[in-house]
């Protein structure tokens, strides 16, 4: 393989699990359920969005032939991703979880 | 239209196409037998799901969608260097806050979008809608203005999407 193109795979999984990392310390440090609903669904996009960019890469070019399965880990992550997200903020919102001090605005009454 | 929406006809054009194209990307490569196998999926499913699928999705200009799908994902990658810079910056607090959206869109198809790309894009999570479907509440992880991340959604996705759905 091209040593350009190993360095772009090796960039592109550096990101993705930096990316995957930043979420995982959020999960931990932020302060309270809505602030760390946010850290998860980043590290799915751009974190897992890197790897599997970089999976692509290198099978296509290591098989010799298009590998397009990763393009699918992507969409069913984009359209699964949100909707538990959502899930979980109705949840919250209908058991009253509390918010963290200097929240503007206000859940509504589920 | 007739042909398309008779008893064995294909209710749904745009499912069929999505339908074998998955196909072809989940058998392991283009063959005879993946082609076949999809094009029969791609006229069965829809055939079988019809009655799931009330009315169409109307899709005015499907190309439309791959310019937003750009925008989407460069969009992504600025906002999530942002909520990694605040994470990874122990003395940054956040300032979360509650945004109530104002929808102009009014296709459910349309509105699923658009709250999907808010909870995708970093820092914003759709946390609900209003039973008559004109609010959609907004979890945000770091407001500096209400009107700017309004104007800005409404800028970024809401108008071209109403453009891409009739």
């Amino acid at each position: 393989m091209h040593l350009a193109l190993e360095i772009l795979i090796v960039v592109l999984l550096i990101t993705g699990g930096l990316f995957a990392l930043a979420g995982a310390i959020g999960l931990l440090s932020l302060p309270d359920f809505y602030t760390r609903l946010h850290a998860p669904t980043k590290a799915t996009t751009l974190g897992v969005g890197g790897i599997v960019f970089s999976s692509m890469i290198f099978f296509s070019f290591g098989n010799k032939s298009l590998e397009v399965e990763e393009i699918l880990i992507m969409v069913f992550l984009f359209l699964t991703a949100p909707i538990s997200a959502n899930m979980l903020a109705k949840a919250a919102m209908h058991l009253k979880v509390d918010r963290m001090e200097g929240t503007k605005g206000h859940p509504w009454d589920q | 239209m007739k042909a398309l929406n008779g008893r064995f006809g294909l209710p749904h054009p745009m499912l069929s196409i999505t339908l074998f194209l998955i196909w072809q990307a989940l058998s392991n490569g283009i063959s005879g037998g993946s082609v076949v196998l999809g094009l029969a999926l791609a006229w069965l499913l829809p055939l079988f799901t019809r009655n799931f699928w009330p009315n169409n999705p109307a899709i005015r200009r499907p190309f439309r969608f791959l310019t937003y799908i750009v925008r989407v994902v460069w969009d992504i990658t600025v906002a999530s260097v942002n909520v990694a810079m605040l994470v990874l910056n122990p003395t940054r607090k956040p300032r979360p806050a509650f945004v109530v959206f104002p929808l102009e869109l009014e296709h459910p198809l349309a509105i699923s979008t658009l709250a999907g790309t808010i909870s995708l894009t970093p820092g914003t999570v759709s946390a609900d809608i209003s039973d008559d479907n004109t609010l959609l509440l907004i979890h945000v992880l770091d407001m500096d203005d209400e009107a700017d991340l309004v104007e800005t959604i409404k800028r970024h996705y809401e108008r071209p999407l109403r453009e891409i759905f009739k």
